[in-house]
């Protein structure tokens, strides 16, 4: 099965500049904005964004329209924060379409901005996307001279400027209140919700918060109407999606599907399967904090509810890693704590305390040092982590980082726990007991 | 070391930008680090007069991001990717390789780094924040060699272009 490329089609089509002002233009770049300027902005929430249920990219999947429409009404000023600070592991969308379609994204945080009656908008763009902030950069200077930004825009009498903000290395500035507390001039930590950004966001005025991707698709939902966005995809999962597919595959790349298409088309049709025709020995559907799937799952298809209720996990940022038979789950499981542990801000003791003995453990566990009782030990205290630890994850932290700590404990438990149970064992027997060694309690 | 004049007037550019100032200290922090290579203490104590912060201030949002180099490191940051995707194509060994071979370079600081967004190009380094990937310890270390001689453009250690100092 082919993509379906509405937001790639640019870049996949012209690769040579994709990025260039004059391809933009000559490829319909801009007209968007135009129709949406001749509309009114709740005509364009409604009957556009919200009808064409296109929920966020960045991995919460909330419904776009939706979270516009939190915005207290007749509170300004209100502000627009694009998150291009894309850090999940394995997900590398949002660098690409930075990189290689900067004005689709400006024109869609235009049309956006108009909407939501926002005159101040910041691409947080993630420290470590240089080329990606130079692409930007420039675009956003094409922008101003060609009066798509700046005051009256296209002569509607609009205006909308743009600050282009460079993070500095941290994946928490990822997340939604990080990304403002960052913006602020602070580390980035989280902050505790209620208040919600659409009520008290940056600098404590109403904000809305969208992702690369999702800000990229409203110049094609404008173009081909909410209704046309609707009818593809599947039940409340709309539209197409980017996946990046990484890991154990013959062509690892970012495929653009309509969302429902099963993994396999994914993994093995467009990515070519596992690398050397080798089986698989599991795979993760949806960036690092998404518990782990098998094999027997690659025709469950790519709709978000479905992958959240019953199949107990999540399509979060759309990055799916494949690992090949021979993969050791336990190494996997163990440097993806490692990333948590370092990425926790430390502001919850939970995640701060938890990512850090998890990370030990399962260190051990993966180097020949685990214990029989060592995945017991980490599904009991990351009871304190992830109360109940059932999906969708309950949480004792301020945000999601901490309880994506026990997405790889809970899917060890889940589907390898007997061969996890056999390997403790054998390694500890290949140790010598302290007592056979001449210490301990004598 | 302070700020040049005309790093000083990019710097009152930039606070002007935002409706509160103290959202100016991560640019002002990359400014600086363009300019010396390192964030220095001076550097944040002249931020913090700009910003009208105490200098702890800039200090505890600094040392929280991992882009910011609190002492000097050379003139190549090489940054090599071992999270899952990069793991299981040779990050670590690569990562292991290039460590071994820069220990004592002053140049060239060599450092792991969380996934980059480039699982494509597993595995994958940056030089100054610049992608090279698939690579393996050899094309990894020409491709160094080439900075190192000027053939290949550098960026700064915080990523910008040298000639693009402007659009910052």
């Amino acid at each position: 099965m082919p993509e379906t490329r509405v937001v790639t089609k640019r870049l996949r089509d012209h690769p040579e500049d994709s990025w260039s002002i004059e391809r933009y233009l000559a490829t319909g770049g801009y007209d968007m904005l135009r129709k949406a300027l001749a509309m009114t902005p709740e005509s364009i929430q409604d009957e556009q964004v919200k009808a064409s249920g296109l929920r966020g990219r960045g991995g919460a999947g909330f419904g776009t329209g939706q979270k516009w429409s939190f915005l207290p009404k007749g509170v300004y000023p209100r502000y627009l924060a694009v998150n291009a600070d894309e850090g999940e592991p394995s997900t590398f969308k949002d660098h690409m379409l930075v990189e290689r379609d900067p004005h689709q994204l400006i024109e869609g945080i235009v049309i956006s901005a108009f909407s939501v009656e926002c005159h101040l908008a910041f691409v947080y763009v993630r420290g470590e996307f240089a080329l990606g902030y130079e692409r930007l950069s420039q675009a956003i200077g094409e922008a101003y001279e060609r009066r798509y930004l700046g005051k009256d825009i296209l002569g509607s009498g609009f205006d909308l400027d743009l600050i282009l903000h460079r993070g500095a290395g941290s994946y928490i500035a990822g997340d939604e209140t990080g990304l403002l507390s960052s913006l602020e001039g602070e580390r980035a930590m989280p902050r505790i919700k209620p208040p919600f950004p659409a009520v008290q966001g940056l600098f404590a005025k109403p904000t809305v918060v969208n992702n690369v991707e999702t800000l990229s698709t409203v110049p094609h939902i404008i173009d081909r109407g909410g209704d046309w966005y609707a009818s593809l995809g599947v039940g409340r999962s709309t539209g197409t999606r980017i996946f990046s597919v990484s890991g154990h595959v013959e062509r690892p790349a970012n495929y653009e599907v309509e969302l429902g298409t099963p993994f396999r088309e994914l993994i093995e049709g467009l990515a070519g399967g596992v690398r050397g025709g080798r089986g698989m020995k599991f795979f993760i559907p949806g960036g690092a904090s998404s518990p782990w799937l098998m094999p027997e799952h690659l025709d469950e298809p790519t709709d978000m509810d479905h992958v959240q209720n019953d199949l107990k996990s999540m399509l979060g940022s759309g990055a799916i890693m494949v690992f090949d038979e021979d993969t050791d789950p336990l190494l996997v499981a163990w440097r993806l704590l490692k990333f948590f542990a370092h990425e926790s801000c430390g502001k919850c003791t939970p995640c701060r305390e938890g990512s850090g003995w998890l990370e030990k453990i399962l260190y051990r566990m993966s180097h020949g040092l685990g214990r029989p009782e060592d995945l017991d030990l980490m599904l009991d205290f990351g009871d304190n982590i992830v109360p109940g630890l059932n999906a969708p994850f309950a949480q004792t932290t301020i945000c999601a980082l901490g309880p994506s700590t026990m997405s790889p404990i809970v899917s060890l438990d889940r589907w390898f726990r007997d061969e996890i149970a056999a390997r403790m064992e054998a390694d500890s027997r290949k140790r010598i007991p302290v007592a056979a060694a001449g210490g301990g309690g004598r | 070391m302070a700020f040049t004049a005309e790093n000083l007037g990019r710097a009152r550019e930039i606070v002007a930008r935002y409706p509160v100032t103290k959202s100016a200290t991560l640019p002002l922090l990359h400014l600086a680090q363009d300019q010396d290579g390192w964030v220095s203490p001076e550097a944040m104590e002249e931020i913090a007069g700009i910003l009208e912060l105490t200098p702890a201030q800039v200090l505890g949002v600094c040392s929280f991001y991992s882009m910011f180099k609190r002492e000097p490191v050379g003139q190549l940051v090489v940054t090599v990717c071992t999270n899952v995707s990069c793991l299981v194509n040779g990050g670590p060994e690569l990562l292991r390789a290039l460590e071994d071979r820069h220990l004592d370079d002053e140049d060239v600081h060599v450092e792991e780094v969380e996934c980059i967004a480039a699982c494509d190009l597993a595995p994958v380094m940056q030089v100054n924040y610049d992608y090279h990937g698939p690579v393996d310890a050899e094309a990894a270390e020409t491709i160094i060699d080439e900075y190192k001689a000027g053939v290949r453009p550098a960026r700064t250690i915080s990523g910008t272009r040298v000639d693009a100092g402007a659009t910052r």
